[in-house]
């Protein structure tokens, strides 16, 4: 019978914080920017520069420790991982290995229907590297050092995750949860957020742990799913073939789908830690972080309980509202602006996700504005404009953001409410439709509905079609 | 005790300090640092057991910057000692193969 | 004459700025064919900064005892667009985008620089042989070493090619090479002059200070660059910064402590007769003197090759042949381009720090080496402490020899890095020291006098250092024969 392995996986989660400066110097995290435009000595490690501490990173990282339930180090140093990189303008990155900023913690994630706790190891604080573009042409590769310096945690999970289903689930926890805190815009696509897998198979019901491969450059949750699969196949063939996995940093190459390691006699990954003598350390008093976590924002949970009472959100929507900080904000913000909780939750649960899913727009991409959809609530509500008119200027609102009210009067969308302009036009329906009157007024009720449909039709649409329903029916009565 | 430093030590360091060296700096090398570890290991003669490791003289802590852009356009400072540069940016041999 | 006194001529108006300038670099040129205590010489930028500050001193903007002064700068130190080299090839073409606050605080105050000196590579050495641009010589004795790594700044100032200098200190570098070359070198309590702009060899040791002509000199320059700075964050605040007010010809009831280990084997007979007859002098004027046992002096040296060179070795991967300064011409591939540029790069003797620094912290030895030397080094700061509860300062050599030889001294590391027995500990513990010279031995080469004050209590020292001048001729009136004749 053939043998039945389990996967056990740890992540090293890497997120850059939403500061509006760098960790140890005062040049901006912008994203984008011509090469090397947002540098300083600092950041670039000139001779004789020296780093100072972003206060914001602290209180960032202190605030994600706590909502993942760590224990924070209330004294607590930065150390310097040395190795050469020409990303790593020092050649040692300032980051945190004996005394991390928090510890022991863990967050509850839902997967295959059942709760599980994943525990985090530790988290720390530390600088990101520049950006290394490679000449296609050239046996040359290019540093910019923009992003250099940008503050990064880096939150070590310990082995708990079984399946590729659990991961997901835990890094969309800890999006959700950094997110809700703005610590991050989390976006894998740009980087912002970033996970190394840690990987090992052993036989179902062993004790020990197998030997771990560690895999780097995973940026999508996709990409992130597909290098699990294909860690895990790879691993299950070396032992199945009575070989050995060796425990190595690999590269995944999703194009390929494969992972390959990235050996060399020159990566010694011997980093030669110690304290940096550049920089003093961090007491976190009882009273900072007393502050920090009476700052901390509404969560998930508490949010949905919110919308469920507050606003009669039936709980599976009050589910996929909070599912994002984006929705969340979009949803309140709308309401706060009209007042009409359900109605504002019914663009968001219908037409956004139909179009997000149609255009295949990432919910944090969405572009409209609470204001225009709070207007565009408004102008159905009012009866200016009849609901299929109103999917379509929503539509312009989702591409384009527009202004409901200026395009509505632009456009003359309006819904025609002078009632002799409405019933010239009936009267001549029904003149055009001998066949379609007699089989009414035969008894065939729904024949009523290609009347409607012709006059909506003749209107342009900007007819209240139970409006022109009532009228028909009037009109034939005669 | 005498330290012995064996070739493979010398050639771990110098990977790991991007030296290179000639077979005699080699071996000067090895013979430098067998009589310094030697010197360094006196320090055994001290107990410093339950004695905290002092990184830092004095207890200054919580240096910090506030969050805010103080840089500008930095380009041209950081280039400007550039040994190779292409596309206002450092050029060096290809990272990846 | 003093860089205090020539700022007086020049606010008197009996000196120009100009003129100052150019008497630096007639001495210059009359001796650094001999000396060589530059690396840099920058006349037309220091001949167009003189003119601005006399404008600024006859508008009345520039009041200081130092306005329009000549310093030379050591060669670690950061000048904006001045080539900056640490006296190694690896940095052969630098020019920072940026000036060091202590020689940004000079400018502000008026003084002018002429010119970078030269020192040891990377401030790694104690006999400025291992600059790759030449050895400087004593100026007291062409065939000596000056010391090191300051002394090109030291040589510079004994030789009268600039008014005073600036010289950094991470085991001895200041106060040694004063001593050599018979002048007077300031090593503060770590954290009181900013290190922004000097660059780095062993971060938590390092500190910048003043070398000069007499004590007066010392404090009067300590007063211009110490200060609080937001952009190093191992910067003190401290309560006061008034240091020439400590200049006062007194040191009734100063209590003297001297380490008999201090004055034990190892210790040239000259040189301990010189500082026990200095100290007796301030006996004299009313000091108590008395002999004590300070603990653990043999283990500062290890402790210090230990925790050195692996700051070392960490600061210095940042010359990689990216960014700024040399790269090899020839190298294929990535890794092979940083350890041709490297290799090429650094001296004998950075290299052999670079490699004890990075064994000592690699896999399997941090805790045996360089844990051990962190706690020796609070074992060492406790020693001090218990000290200075009982006195005032703690006085002895600066070194236990005068100068060698020029070649003597790189054939055998370890016994060099013996001579830096008496001040290595005081960067350990971050304590200020001073060099007074207080004589010459029978060929002629000065002696220094180390005092040693507690963390934050320089005026102390300048205090009994001052006394001591005042009690004596001034030793800078007995300068380098090659520095008084032109
Ligand atoms: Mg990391
Ligand atoms: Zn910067």
């Amino acid at each position: 019978m053939a043998k039945q392995y389990e996967t056990v996986i740890g992540l090293e989660v890497h997120v850059e914080l939403a500061t509006k400066t760098k960790i140890f110097c005062g040049c901006s995290t912008a994203f984008g920017g011509a090469p090397n435009t947002h540098t300083c000595p600092v950041c670039t490690g000139m001779p004789g520069s020296l780093p100072v501490l972003n206060k914001k990173v602290v209180e960032y990282a202190t605030a994600v420790g706590l909502a993942t339930n760590c224990k924070i180090t209330q004294v607590c140093k930065f150390d310097r991982k040395n190795y050469f990189y020409p990303d790593n303008p020092q050649n040692y990155q300032i980051s945190q290995l004996y005394l991390p900023i928090a510890r022991d913690g863990y967050v509850e994630i839902e997967a295959g229907g059942h709760q599980k706790k994943i525990r985090i190891h530790e988290m720390h604080m530390e600088e990101d590297a520049g950006k290394l573009v490679h000449d296609e042409w050239d046996d040359t590769s290019l540093v910019d050092y923009n992003r250099s310096g940008v503050p990064l945690i880096e939150i070590v999970s310990e082995p708990d995750m079984r399946s590729a289903d659990e991961v997901m689930a835990y890094l969309e926890k800890l999006r959700l949860i950094i997110q809700y805190l703005g610590a991050s815009d989390c976006k894998l696509q740009e980087g912002s957020m970033r996970a190394d897998v840690n990987l090992s198979i052993r036989e179902v019901g062993a004790e020990e742990f197998g030997t771990r491969t560690e895999m780097k450059n995973l940026n999508s949750f996709k990409a992130i799913a597909r290098a699990i699969d294909g860690e895990r196949a790879r691993q299950i063939e070396l032992l199945e073939e009575g070989k050995e996995v060796i425990q190595e940093t690999r590269r995944w190459d999703d194009n390929k789908e494969y992972s390959y390691a990235m050996r060399s006699k020159e990566d010694a990954q011997d980093y030669r830690y110690f304290p940096e003598p550049d920089l003093v350390p961090i007491v976190i008093s009882d009273e900072w972080i007393a502050k920090i976590r009476t700052a901390q924002p509404e969560f998930q949970t508490e949010k949905m309980e919110r919308y469920k009472k507050e606003f009669e959100i039936p709980e599976y929507d009050a589910g996929i509202l909070t599912g994002s900080k984006k929705m969340a904000d979009l949803f309140e913000a709308t309401t706060a602006i009209c007042g009409k909780p359900k109605k504002v939750s019914n663009w968001l649960m219908g037409e956004t996700l139909r179009l997000m899913k149609e255009q295949g727009v990432e919910v944090d991409d969405l572009k409209f504005s609470p204001e225009n959809l709070a207007k565009l609530v408004n102008l159905v509500d009012s009866g200016d404009i009849n609901s299929s008119v109103a999917k379509e200027v929503f539509e312009k609102i989702f591409t384009k953001n527009i202004d409901p009210d200026k395009y509505v009067e632009e456009q003359g969308l309006k819904t025609v409410n002078d009632d002799g302009a409405l019933k010239a036009v009936i009267e001549e329906i029904i003149a055009k439709n001998p066949k379609a009157v007699a089989e009414y007024k035969g008894g065939k009720e729904k024949a009523i509905g290609a009347l409607v449909g012709q006059t909506m039709k003749a209107m342009q649409g900007k007819a209240n079609p139970a409006k022109v329903n009532e009228m028909l029916k009037e009109m034939l009565k005669a | 005790m005498a330290n012995v430093i064996s070739d493979e030590t010398i050639e771990y360091v110098g990977i790991l300090a991007k030296l290179e060296l000639s077979e005699q700096e080699k071996e000067d090398a090895k013979k430098d640092m067998e009589k310094m570890l030697d010197y360094i290991d006196t320090l055994n003669e001290l107990d410093t057991s339950g004695i905290e490791p002092m990184s830092h003289v004095f207890p200054v802590n919580n240096v910090f910057r506030e969050d805010e852009v103080t840089n500008g356009d930095g380009r041209a400072n950081t280039l400007k000692n550039a040994p190779l540069q292409k596309n206002n940016s450092f050029e060096v041999p290809k990272t990846i193969g | 004459m003093t860089a205090v006194e020539l700022g007086q001529k020049i606010k008197a108006k009996e000196v120009s700025v100009m003129e100052a300038v150019e008497a630096a670099y007639a001495q210059i040129e009359a001796v650094e064919q001999d000396v060589n205590s530059f690396v840099t010489i920058d006349k037309e930028s220091a001949k167009k900064r003189a003119e601005e500050v006399q404008r600024l001193i006859d508008d009345g903007a520039l009041t200081g005892p130092l306005a329009g002064v000549p310093v030379a700068i050591k060669d670690n130190m950061c000048i904006k667009d001045m080539l900056t080299t640490c006296s190694s090839r690896i940095l052969e073409h630098f020019k920072p985008a940026f000036s060091s606050e202590a020689v940004l605080a000079l400018e502000k105050a008026g003084a002018v620089v002429i010119g970078k000196t030269n020192m040891d590579e990377f401030a790694m050495g104690s006999t400025t042989e291992t600059s790759y641009y030449g050895a400087t010589k004593n100026p007291h004795a062409l065939g000596h070493v000056p010391g090191g790594s300051s002394g090109g700044s030291c040589a510079a100032v004994a030789a009268g090619e600039c008014s005073f200098a600036l010289g950094s200190d991470t085991g001895g570098s200041i106060r040694q090479p004063s001593s050599f070359c018979g002048v007077v070198g300031l090593k503060p309590t770590y954290g009181t002059v900013s290190r922004y702009g000097l660059i780095a060899y062993g971060s938590s040791l390092d500190q910048i200070g003043p070398v000069a002509k007499d004590v007066t000199d010392c404090a009067a320059i300590l007063e211009v660059i110490a200060g609080h700075d937001k952009k190093d964050s191992t910067s003190v605040k401290r309560e006061d910064y008034d240091f020439t007010s400590a200049l006062v010809d007194d040191v009734k009831d100063l209590k003297i402590g001297l380490p008999k280990d201090y004055f034990g084997e190892g210790l040239e007979p000259e040189v301990k007769e010189a500082v026990l007859n200095a100290v007796k002098v301030l006996e004299e004027r009313g000091a108590i003197v008395e002999e004590f046992d300070l603990g653990l002096v043999q283990y500062a040296i290890p402790a210090y090759y230990v925790i050195a060179s692996a700051e070392a070795s960490s600061n210095l991967e940042r010359f990689d042949g990216v960014k700024y300064g040399h790269r090899s011409a020839d190298y294929e591939g990535l890794h092979n381009m940083y350890k041709k540029t490297r290799s090429e790069g650094f001296g004998a003797e950075v290299k052999r720090r670079i490699m004890l620094g990075s064994f000592v912290l690699s896999s399997g030895y941090y805790d045996a080496y360089y844990l051990k030397a962190l706690r020796t080094k609070a074992l060492i700061k406790a020693e001090f402490d218990k000290a200075f509860a009982k006195y005032d300062v703690i006085i002895g050599p600066a070194a236990p020899t005068t100068a060698p030889e020029l070649g003597k001294s790189l054939g055998d590391p370890m016994k060099m890095y013996l001579g830096d027995i008496y001040t290595i500990s005081l960067n350990l513990a971050g304590l200020p020291g001073m060099s007074v010279p207080v004589g010459k031995d029978s060929k002629g080469l000065p002696i220094g006098m180390q005092i040693i004050g507690d963390c934050f209590q320089e005026k102390k020292i300048i205090r009994a250092g001052y006394t001591y001048e005042c009690a004596t001729e001034k030793q800078y009136e007995q300068l380098a024969a090659i520095g008084k004749e032109a």
